[in-house]
């Protein structure tokens, strides 16, 4: 009776004690900034950075080693927040800030290859073999791997139109009026 | 009755006397209508006509879909010319789907609904289908589909039903019109809406500048006990549902709420005749009272004006201008928005069309602020405008969104006592659409992540099919010798045929 006591205590405490051994020497780092960085990117996977998927940028990034402006469909907004949250200034002036796009497939040049369909990682194109294919506008974020594998370059990227529903006032040009500083000029 | 002090507000100059001693005239049918698809909040409607089309007066040519949306009907009989892109009554000018209607001047009936005989006895389902059959929106300017607000009484406990007709903006007499000309109509609509949304009180607030509307209110309202005519302050922005539910009950409407969370729900005075016109007589919305004002119309009037008349139209019919105008404008002086040109169409929620002189638009050049805080004085928002404007100018929105702008009602108060003519509800009017549009854009983001995430999801489900199919055919392909090792053509062909 005291010796299956004895014995069982004894394997736990063993057990548990190279378990939490393991936990503490064995664990796999993981950078909480990397986490934050994949929040901020889009997360359609489109690989425009150059890198695999959003995850694979986001871990660069928290390396110091890719570039904030890479992410084309995240555009200023992405690269700012990008910015802010690693303490960098972001050099815009190569940036060209683009207006939203989706993309549009000509019908009347579409072979039905499926090609950008499999390329679509939103699941935006709708189509099958050799039928024509088109574009759900509201799932495409305008990330353009689709024009790049259409072999009939039937695939346009096109800007989303303004509405009476999307329309905004635009940000008003107030020529504030300068007090004449007269003094600064006679000396 | 007690009344409440409200929050901020200013006086401007009423100019209301060139139109309010003129009488509802009508407009002579135009040559053309143009009906817009949409001329409410929610979705627009889906059209039911095509061109070449016959139609008859109040026949419905475009049924409201989704849950907020209202429907459209024929203004008179005549036959369908298109459906097409037209310039909407909006700053923009830009197109929206319009049908176009050729009267044929017999302005014949289509067949209506049933009347309901007494509404205060009938089935409320009954009566909110009629409503909502009708195509009513809220006509003092939010243009939200009155049939959805009447389902606000089963969500609320309500206590007061309050019928707006304060009319604070300078100019505009059509509500005070409606009022002195058809108070009993107005009262009927209101008891109706009241029953449906289950308030057991009825106020209809109206400022003081208006002492015959008021008159004939009160005297409308007199065989019903739970009506009450209440004469408000001139006050402007009074007419803002949230004000005129201070000044009359003193409860304030918190922050992006309804005001259904105080109990009370406002309704325009010409939103409720147009109840009271579906409900009696099974009249759709297809007319409405427009002011034609300001100091470069040759007559100023109180127009009946069919839905789709284009504004040249009721300028033709008011003589025309008799100077060039500085500024055209589609609703009041205060919160109207610039017209595009005289070609858009009047729609369920214009209430005034005004041609103003550069006299009365005394524009000046902005100069720098003096930090006189007037604007933090009278903005009945309680915000901070002067800061704000800061912040957006530097293109800080998220700064302007923290202090409110969003809850900015663009009443233009601010920029009405900025004495440096700073644009300041320009300033709001710019971030609140930069902001809705920031919104837009990352619940967007937000779907493609789900959307990406899904498609990963898929894709390796499928493989895993795959290879289980595989495994599962393995024992049976050993017997057949040469088994082919999978290639990447099987791979692809089974996600496209899950693509497909």
């Amino acid at each position: 009776m005291l010796i299956a006591i004895g014995s069982l205590t004894i394997l736990g405490l063993v057990l548990g004690g190279l378990l939490g051994a393991a936990a503490r020497f064995l664990a796999v780092e993981e950078n909480p900034l990397e986490e934050e960085l994949k929040a901020i990117l889009p997360g359609s996977q489109c690989g425009q950075c150059g890198y695999v998927g959003c995850g694979q940028y986001a871990a660069a990034l928290a390396k110091g080693e890719a570039s904030v402006t890479l992410c084309s469909p995240g555009g200023k907004a992405v690269i700012e927040a990008l910015a802010k949250k690693l303490g960098v200034t972001a050099d815009l002036s190569e940036h060209e800030e683009k207006v939203p796009e989706y993309a549009f497939i000509n019908e009347d040049l579409c072979i039905g290859c499926t090609r950008c369909i499999r390329e679509c990682s939103t699941d935006a194109i709708l189509g099958a073999n050799k039928l024509m294919h088109t574009v759900i506008i509201d799932a495409c974020h305008g990330c353009s791997k689709c024009v790049k594998v259409c072999p009939t370059d039937a695939i346009v990227m096109v800007p989303v139109r303004v509405t009476v529903a999307n329309w905004h006032w635009p940000k008003p040009e107030v020529e504030h009026t300068q007090p004449k500083s007269e003094v600064a000029h006679v000396h | 009755m007690k009344l409440f002090s409200i929050r901020g507000g200013v006086h401007p100059e009423y100019r209301k006397e060139q139109t309010s001693e003129k009488a509802i005239v009508a407009l002579p049918m135009p040559r053309l209508l143009y009906i817009p698809l949409q001329q409410h909040v929610g979705a627009p409607a889906e059209v039911l006509v095509a061109g070449g089309d016959l139609v008859k007066k109040g026949q419905m040519i475009a049924r409201s879909q989704g849950t907020i949306s209202a429907s459209q009907h024929a203004p008179t009989s005549g036959r369908i010319v298109s459906v097409t892109d037209v310039a909407a009554p909006h700053p923009s000018g830009l197109p929206q789907t319009t049908i176009i209607l050729e009267p044929d001047g017999k302005d014949e009936w289509a067949e209506l609904p049933e009347p309901i005989a007494d509404p205060f006895a009938a089935d409320l389902q009954l009566i909110r289908e009629r409503v909502a059959r009708a195509g009513v929106v809220g006509m003092g300017g939010a243009v939200f589909p009155a049939a959805v607000k009447l389902n606000l009484g089963t969500q609320y406990k309500l206590e007061i039903l309050l019928v707006n007709g304060a009319e604070c903006e300078p100019y505009i007499t059509c509500d005070d019109r409606v009022m002195r000309e058809y108070a009993d109509e107005v009262i009927d609509g209101a008891r109706i809406v009241a029953r449906v949304m289950g308030a057991p009180r009825v106020v209809v607030g109206i400022e003081l500048n208006k002492p015959q509307a008021i008159e004939a209110m009160t005297k409308a309202a007199a065989p019903f006990a739970e009506v009450e005519v209440v004469g408000v302050p001139a006050l402007y922005p009074m007419g803002y549902a949230h004000e005129l539910i201070l000044a009359i009950t003193g409860r304030e409407t918190p922050a992006g709420k309804r005001t259904a969370e105080v109990g009370v729900v406002a309704y325009n005075v010409a939103t409720v005749r147009a109840v009271h016109h579906a409900v009696r007589f099974g009249r759709p919305l297809i007319t409405r009272v427009v002011t034609v004002s300001g100091g470069a119309i040759r007559e100023p009037k109180n127009i009946l004006s069919p839905i789709g008349a284009r504004v040249a139209d009721l300028i033709e019919f008011c003589g025309g201008f008799s100077a060039p105008p500085a500024r055209l404008v589609n609703g009041g002086p205060m919160m109207g928005e610039p017209l595009p040109s005289l070609e858009v169409p009047v729609v369920k929620g214009t209430a005034g069309i005004l041609a103003l002189t550069a006299e009365e638009t005394n524009a000046q050049a902005a100069s720098p602020c003096i930090r006189c805080g007037s604007c933090v004085t009278i903005c009945p928002g309680g915000l901070s405008p002067v800061e704000m404007a800061a912040f957006i100018r530097k293109d800080n929105l998220e700064a302007a969104a923290r202090l409110g702008v969003m809850d900015c009602i663009s009443c233009g108060s601010c920029s009405w006592v900025c004495p440096s003519h700073i644009p300041l509800v320009h300033y709001f009017n710019y971030a609140k659409g930069a902001l809705n549009d920031q919104e837009r854009e990352r619940r967007k983001s937000e779907r493609v992540k789900t959307l990406a995430e899904v498609r990963v999801i898929r894709v390796e489900k499928v493989a895993e099919a795959k290879r289980a199919a595989m495994a599962a055919r393995k024992p049976a392909a050993a017997t057949a010798a040469a088994d082919a090792p999978p290639g990447n053509a099987t791979a692809s062909t089974a996600e496209e045929k899950t693509n497909a």
